[in-house]
């Protein structure tokens, strides 16, 4: 090479390097756009005065607790507490709501909560009670929409990890459970590398008194050491059949993340539960031991009672043939989830990259061509050509879980691409996406997993808050996502706040729930051991060291309010009764050094605080509810002297 | 060289100075739930930015964490710079018009070697995956862009120069144009580019 050529070549490279350095500067990340648009505002607004076209139940999550919501405004109403105590209004501090928290493993003041589900009558919520779950230690409670307020919780036993819970059957008739985490049944102390041949799980089947709502644990079906993660009934031809995912069939006992994540398939377990009630009614289970809680709040007597259960009937598969299927279904499926006609089955496979969907026609061909890859512990497995109805091709990454509209659409929620992916069912096509903020779990449209939804709004319930609010330090709330779903496209229209972590929700009209609320509790109906219904029955009684006061509240004052002759090591039991009938008028009680919860009693209702006094002294007590103008004045005292003093026990109200 | 030239060089030379203070390479992961951003950065001697985040998020696709003592490159590149600042300063302090194009010529070396290093790097990363991943998407490869931006599942992946490396190509740059001015002036003159002149001009 000449220097000529050499000196040529140079040139060459300046408008290169120039170029080069121009891309360098280009395609640089830019903001995203999340602001709702047209007129969003007034299609959430709900005018002061004006009531919400929706109650929205959202489960708490780590809160232990239900939300209630008002959609479109997403306006919080109240939080239901349910398996954690909360000190607000006493629950899980007072002798008549701490029976609802006992368990096999004693008291326990809280749990993780996951599916909130509405009782349906012929495949719709009927509004009447919200069934719940607690996964740490299984168990699911009744609220009744009545009150708002829980009313029973049944202890599952021979489980763990209680995540499939609790889905109706189309007329209520079951409520189901599951273990996500299988154990040993019975429990028993085996090295935990003996998972495979030690570790079962089951699925429950909790029958419901039509009535009544009481439930009652009618049968398990013992099945492998899966992880069965989430459920829905079948609903119209489907009818009678329950479907579970199950997860971890690779049956790993540690690092699941990797080791549970191997297999293609996994499964979709179909429950024949009408078949399991023959097999029931011939006999054709075994009893085994179990204990169990029921515990149950008369709302007459404003208290709750614990029964301890011993037994329980089990099915097991081998022996009773065709009460339950395998459906093979991709990656580690979330959730199953039966559209409105009852005809497909949607699976959730969390780490594949198709939303499978199944066939229950072709799903009760293959069963009577016994078209089956294997058997497992007397559980045939499908073949997945025979039962797939189409899948949804690449809809996005991370699919969760599917909710529908009734009008031919289902949208999947995305965890990993963080979006609801709206596809139509029978062609399979994805028409809409729409991207949440951030990283959504379930999706909830009201009406949404029943055979009529209303469609028209979506709720997001995502996992990832990060900048969506004003930062609150590291610990912030969740966030929920309104999006409207009544056009062909998606559009946000609302964030709001939630508690806990929401994991699922439900949503009714709420002209449906609202006539039915109650306002008063009535009081001539109060049937409570130390209820007192005048105030010329309040009293104070000793028993030994046991001291029950009689008390009642009404606007302004107690009864009675002035207490002497209590002694130090003496067990206090203020029984107050809320004299009131007026709606919304509750009373508090709260007494100086109390080392538990206040009460918060609500009219008509009996409510017990439990004090021991360690001092001597003048101790006060006032209501804690702002009441009426002289709330301020409603107050009372009561004097505790040394163990053997010779004050009497004497007490009073309005006598100088 | 003509006096302002020799400054040019000189300052082009001195420039790279920064960096052993500045990031030479950025790698910014966007995604839907990290709208922020993700960031990590190439130094002369170490990686910066979340590099522990990135690994937790790489585990999903069973890509080796990254450790910066798996690249003997930030021990040796220190001192690539320093050749380059020591020869540069040769370059000004000697004056000869050929020996600058040497010294672009070697710059223009380190610089592909550097990208081409670079490439393999993210090649084996993106390509060696543990098969036992939790995610699998079949066909599927997380190689970030050499320079541009890819779409890696829910990544957008974006690769450019930083502060750093942008003043390294633009050294180069002003290398390379000081080198083509004074060819260019050189022609003028009825010289070769490369031709020395029987008595050089003092400065």
């Amino acid at each position: 090479m000449t220097a000529r050529t050499l000196s040529r070549t140079a040139l060459w490279l300046l408008p290169v390097c120039v170029a080069s350095i121009a891309i360098f500067l280009s395609g640089c990340p830019g903001p995203k756009q999340t602001v709702a648009t047209g007129d969003a505002a007034s299609l959430v607004y709900v005018p002061p005065g004006q009531y919400d076209e929706f109650y929205a139940f959202l489960s708490g999550g780590f809160s232990g607790q239900v939300t209630v919501y008002g959609l479109p405004s997403g306006r919080l109403f109240k939080i239901i507490p349910v398996f954690a105590v909360h000190p607000e209004n006493g629950y899980g501090y007072t002798p008549e709501t701490q029976p609802l928290l006992m368990t096999s493993y004693g008291f326990i003041p809280w749990d993780d909560t996951h599916h909130p589900e509405l009782s349906q009558t012929d495949g719709v919520p009927d509004g009447r009670w919200l069934f719940i779950n607690s996964n740490n230690t299984p168990r699911v409670a009744r609220i009744d929409l009545r009150t708002f307020e829980t009313v029973e919780i049944l202890e599952i036993p021979n489980s763990a990890g209680n995540h499939a819970s609790p889905f109706v059957t189309q007329n209520t008739e079951y409520v189901v459970a599951s273990t996500r985490f299988s154990v040993p049944i019975p429990q028993k102390d085996v090295p935990i590398a003996t998972y495979k041949q030690n570790f079962n799980g089951t699925i429950s089947f909790i029958k419901v008194d039509p009535q009544t709502g009481r439930m009652e644990l009618a049968f398990q079906i013992l099945v492998p050491g899966y992880n069965y993660d989430l459920s829905h009934a079948g609903k119209g031809p489907s009818h009678g059949w329950a479907f579970f995912t199950a997860y971890n069939t690779e049956q790993a006992h540690t690092l699941l993340e990797v080791n549970a994540s191997q297999h293609d398939k996994d499964f979709i377990a179909a429950v024949n539960w009408k078949k399991a009630e023959e097999y029931l009614a011939q006999g054709k289970y075994r009893e085994m031991p179990a204990e169990y809680y029921h515990n149950v709040y008369d709302e007459r007597k404003h208290m709750a009672t614990s029964r301890v259960l011993t037994k329980v009937k089990v099915l097991i598969p081998s022996e009773c043939p065709g009460i339950i299927y395998y459906l093979p279904t991709p990656k580690s499926p979330h959730g199953v989830d039966v559209d409105p006609s009852g005809e497909y089955i949607v699976a959730g496979g969390k780490l594949a990259t198709v939303i499978p969907v199944h066939s229950f026609s072709k799903m009760l061909k293959a069963i009577e061509e016994r078209q089956f890859d294997t058997i497992i512990d007397g559980i045939p497995v499908l073949k997945y050509d025979a039962v797939i109805a189409g899948e949804v091709k690449t809809p996005g990454l991370g699919p969760l879980h599917t909710e529908f509209d009734g009008k031919g659409y289902a949208y999947t929620s995305h965890f990993v691409s963080s979006e609801v992916v709206k596809w139509k069912l029978g062609t399979w096509e994805v028409v809409d996406r729409i991207p949440t903020y951030y990283s959504l779990g379930h999706i909830m449209i009201p009406g949404g997993d029943s055979r009529k939804p209303w469609g028209k709004y979506l709720v997001a319930m995502n996992k990832i808050t990060k900048d969506r609010y004003l930062p609150t330090g590291p610990e912030l709330v969740q966030s929920a996502q309104l999006i409207d779903i009544s056009g062909e496209k998606m559009r946000l229209l609302l964030d709001f706040p939630t508690l806990g972590e929401p994991h699922y929700a439900q949503a009714i009209p709420a002209e449906i729930v609202m006539k039915n609320s109650l306002k008063v509790y009535p009081l001539q109906e109060n049937a409570h051991p130390y209820a007192v219904k005048s105030p010329e029955q309040a009293r104070v009684e000793r028993k030994g060291n046991e001291v029950h006061v009689y008390m009642t509240a009404v606007r302004t004052h107690f009864r009675p309010d002035n207490i002497e002759g209590i002694q130090v090591g003496d067990k206090v039991y203020f029984h107050v009764t809320n004299l009131e009938q007026d709606w919304d008028i509750p009373h508090g009680f709260a007494i100086l050094g109390s080392n538990t919860a206040e009460l918060l009693i609500m009219p008509g209702q009996t409510k017990t605080l439990v004090w021991e006094p360690k001092k001597p002294g003048v101790y006060p007590f006032y209501c804690t509810d702002f009441c009426s103008a002289l709330h301020q004045e409603m107050q009372g005292y009561v004097r505790v002297s040394p163990r053997g003093a010779n004050v009497p026990l004497t007490y009073g109200t309005g006598t100088e | 060289m003509r006096p302002v030239m020799r400054l040019l060089v000189l300052a082009a030379v001195v420039a790279l100075g920064l960096l052993f203070v500045l990031p030479l390479w950025r790698i910014t992961l966007q995604a839907p739930q990290y709208p922020e951003g993700v960031v990590m950065e190439i130094w002369l001697r170490e990686f910066r930015g979340q590099i522990d985040l990135i690994n937790g998020l790489n585990h999903y696709i069973g890509m080796r964490p990254i450790r910066q003592e798996d690249f003997p490159e930030f021990a040796i590149m220190p001192w690539l710079i320093l050749g380059l600042i020591g020869s540069g300063l040769l370059v000004v302090l000697l004056n000869r018009r050929w020996l600058l194009g040497v010294w672009n010529a070697l710059f223009a070396l380190i610089i592909l070697i550097g990208l081409a290093d670079f490439y393999r790097w993210g090649y084996e990363y993106g390509h060696n995956l543990d098969p036992r991943a939790p995610i699998k998407v079949p066909g599927m490869s997380y190689q970030p862009p050499l320079i541009g931006s890819k779409q890696l599942l829910n990544f957008t992946a974006y690769s450019y120069p930083a502060a750093g490396g942008l003043i390294a190509f633009a050294s180069f740059l002003v290398g390379t144009a000081v080198f083509t001015a004074e060819c260019l002036y050189a022609r003028k003159q009825g010289l070769l580019c490369l031709e020395r002149r029987a008595t050089l001009p003092t400065a």
